[in-house]
């Protein structure tokens, strides 16, 4: 589904990336790992396309269609979706009439016809339900307020909204409570299918015991150094990085 | 341009080549430039007004020739010359098209963006109505509604003619000729405007816009607005357009007087969207406005502007809060892009007791635009328990804008409370990117987080109007992110 082929990206002439190559199918889960400062964001950035970071060589493909020409918005429409480490805020817009502009913009581009407001609202309480959220945060400013673990709850509902071919996670477990930390993966549990993918760039382990990574790779100095299955988050856990820097 | 002094005004006069006669040929339907005593006098004349009108508007004149241009605000243009407009033109016919295909396609595009209806968008580029959508009789109809209730509401020049006590008991008691320098000068020479009275204990059934916008809309470049609440009333007005209006004149200077009497209610809104001049600030309008109401016991005034055009714009839209327990409010959008300007706010000044006001104004500059707030809250020695709550929030687009806050606080009672609060912001690359990674286009994102700035007080709008105002934002905005 996805081939990330020797990404090289940098952001105010200095190199980040430094030839990034990464595949993920349809149906799994990959899970990046790796010390602070590795490039794990920038990575989550630049396939989103964020014009901050300059892509100097490599292609990024999803489902045989070349992003790398693409802006962040015609990704997006593609299927890519990012739940944010920092969400922002946006004062005065609620988040029902932002994720209602954001559905309809994709509906719109996709070619497809606007949802019926009454089919809009029976999914916009289904996928909230699902996330365990308050109809109240719905209508309250987006972000605005709210703490850690309800912007990432929302983040996860938005992901719920826009049912994303390729969904990146990043750092999605901090600032989350252990119960917090549930339900966000079980909300993630429950929109993987075969169709689709997820990518969860994470710190610690901790996140992958409940969203459990198929493959496992470690990325540091903007190279991915290893790659194995989910028991390496394990041993990392256990011994830390050091052991593969050298 | 130098300035124009007194002085000059003076030598003008000596050489101007007609004389008081001239003007008796009241066929005429432009006068020439220029302006003095006779021009003031022949203006009256035309208008077929009584002596003390014209008495009054002379009055006005040798005020105003006593006084300088004001240049406090934080504004920069080139003065106008006031020998240089003409103070008289009869109202023109547009040419009359046969269907909208003949109008102007930018003008249609705009049209489109704001939403406005086909048979709408037919009278606004004068367009011979059909006979579905006839103007004049639902103006008759409204007309009707409102004198079963005894409203009167008619243009000021009617109002002179037809219900003089009223004008005159009124006209200039709210901004007095020796107001401003623009004030004393509208006074002199205002050609047209509206007046409306609600009769004791009358709640108006409709939003006065609705008739207003049904009409020609008047675009007089000296327009005179007086509203009267009697006792115990309500009334709800709107001005203004989310049209494009172009217009020749460069200068506007409006005068509007509100009274509101005991118990009475008036919510007064505006939307305005004059030209505002080219991307590279040439052309677009001055518009320099008094506005101003009084308050009576138990009263409420409610301004709310949503200002996205002219070139140059200077206005506070005040309260007066003379009775007790009356409340004065504002509330204020305005945007400015490329090279506009805006000055404006409002003042309010506490002279009851338990009188109360809140000021709520928002300001978004885009392009390289200068958008200033200031505001005056001014308790009396004798207001006892006044409360005031001011809140101005400034929104920044780019590194070439400038936004600026002058609050005025003057507490000379000590048991007031005020309160005053105020941000600025920028439209973050990185709220953009979020919208963008949603799917959310950064023109569409930054007219969401706009309208989600400016919520507050396009809520305070009447329903109808603040679709086509949220609309206006966005259009306003366009472009001004690279």
């Amino acid at each position: 589904m996805l081939q990330i082929k020797n990404i090289h990206a940098s952001v105010n002439n200095k190199e980040i990336l430094k030839g990034i190559n990464l595949a993920i199918k349809a149906g799994e889960v990959h899970a990046i790992m790796g010390p602070n400062g590795a490039g794990k964001s920038t990575l989550s950035s630049v396939v989103a396309g964020n014009e901050n970071f300059e892509v100097s060589q490599g292609n990024i493909v999803l489902d045989g269609e070349e992003l790398t020409e693409l802006s962040a918005d015609q990704r997006a429409h593609k299927g890519v979706f990012v739940s944010f480490q920092y969400p922002v805020e946006i004062p005065g817009v609620s988040t029902t009439n932002f994720i209602k502009t954001a559905v309809s913009e994709k509906r719109k581009a996709l070619g497809l016809p606007e949802l019926a407001a009454k089919d809009f609202l029976k999914m916009l309480r289904e996928k909230a339900a699902l996330l365990q959220m308050d109809q109240k945060f719905l209508s309250r400013s987006l972000n605005e307020g709210f703490s850690g673990g309800e912007k990432k709850r929302n983040e996860i509902f938005q992901m719920a909204m826009l049912e994303p071919k390729l969904a990146i996670l990043d750092e999605t477990d901090s600032g989350l409570d252990i119960d917090a930390l549930k339900v966000v993966a079980n909300g993630v549990n429950a929109l993987k299918s075969k169709d689709n993918a997820v990518l969860v760039i994470t710190h610690y382990q901790r996140l992958l015991d409940y969203i459990v990574p198929d493959f496992v790779h470690v990325l540091h100095d903007g190279k991915i150094i290893k790659s194995g299955g989910k028991e390496l988050a394990l041993e990392l856990e256990e011994k830390g990085y050091d052991w593969l820097i050298k | 341009m130098k300035k124009y002094t007194e002085e000059d005004l003076k030598e003008d006069l000596v050489n101007q080549e007609y004389e008081y006669g001239f003007y008796s040929d009241i066929e005429a339907d432009k006068f020439p430039n220029g302006i003095d005593e006779s021009v003031v006098i022949a203006l009256s004349k035309k208008k077929n007004e009584p002596q003390w009108m014209t008495d009054w508007r002379l009055e006005a004149f040798r005020i105003w020739k006593s006084m300088e241009e004001p240049d406090w605000a934080n504004v920069n243009y080139e003065k106008p010359d006031f020998q240089a407009i003409s103070y008289y033109s009869a109202p023109k016919s547009k040419p009359k098209l046969n269907s909208l295909d003949e109008a102007d396609p930018e003008l249609l595009k705009t049209f489109e963006k704001l939403g406005i209806s086909l048979a709408e968008q037919k009278r606004l580029a004068n367009v011979a109505i059909d006979i579905v959508m006839d103007s004049v009789s639902v103006a008759t109809t409204f007309k009707k509604t409102l004198a079963e209730k005894g409203i009167i509401f008619c243009p000021i020049s009617e109002a002179i003619q037809e219900h003089p006590e009223l004008v005159k008991k009124y006209l200039g008691t709210i901004v007095p000729q020796t107001d401003n320098f623009y004030a004393a000068l509208n006074s002199a020479v205002f050609t047209d405007g509206s007046f409306c009275y609600i009769p004791k204990g009358v709640r108006c059934p409709m939003e006065l816009s609705t008739y207003f916008r049904i009409n020609e809309g008047g675009t007089g470049q000296f327009e005179r607005t007086l509203v009267i609440a009697d006792e115990g009333s309500y009334v709800s007005y709107l001005e203004g357009c989310t049209a494009p209006a172009r217009d020749e004149n460069q200068l506007h200077a409006a005068v509007v007087e509100l009274i509101a009497l005991d118990d009475a209610e008036i919510k007064y809104s505006t939307v305005q969207n004059w030209y505002p001049g080219d991307e590279n600030g040439s052309g677009g309008v001055y518009n320099f406005v008094t506005k101003r109401g009084i308050c009576h016991t138990n009263s409420k005034i409610s301004w709310t502007q949503v200002e996205t055009g002219s070139a140059v714009t200077w206005k506070y839209p005040s309260c007066v809060l003379k009775g007790d327990n009356s409340v004065g409010e504002f509330y204020s959008i305005a945007v400015t892009n490329n090279h506009q300007q805006a000055d404006t706010g409002t003042k309010m000044l506490h002279i009851g007791n338990n009188t109360r006001s809140t000021i709520i104004s928002k300001g978004v500059s885009a392009g390289k635009s200068q958008n200033s707030y200031r505001g005056l809250v001014k308790i009396n020695k004798n207001a006892k328990n006044a409360r005031n709550f001011s809140q101005c929030d400034s929104l920044l687009m780019g590194d070439l804008c400038g936004a600026h806050t002058f609050p005025y606080i003057e507490a000379s009672n000590s048991s007031a409370q005020i309160e005053h609060e105020a941000t600025t912001s920028k439209i973050g690359e990185d709220q953009l990117f979020y919208c963008n990674q949603r799917g959310i286009d950064t023109e569409r994102a930054i007219a969401l987080i706009v309208n989600g700035f400016s919520k507050e007080v396009l809520n305070k709008l009447p329903m109808e109007f603040a679709v086509e105002a949220r609309k206006l934002l966005e259009i306003s905005l366009e472009g001004s992110v690279g």
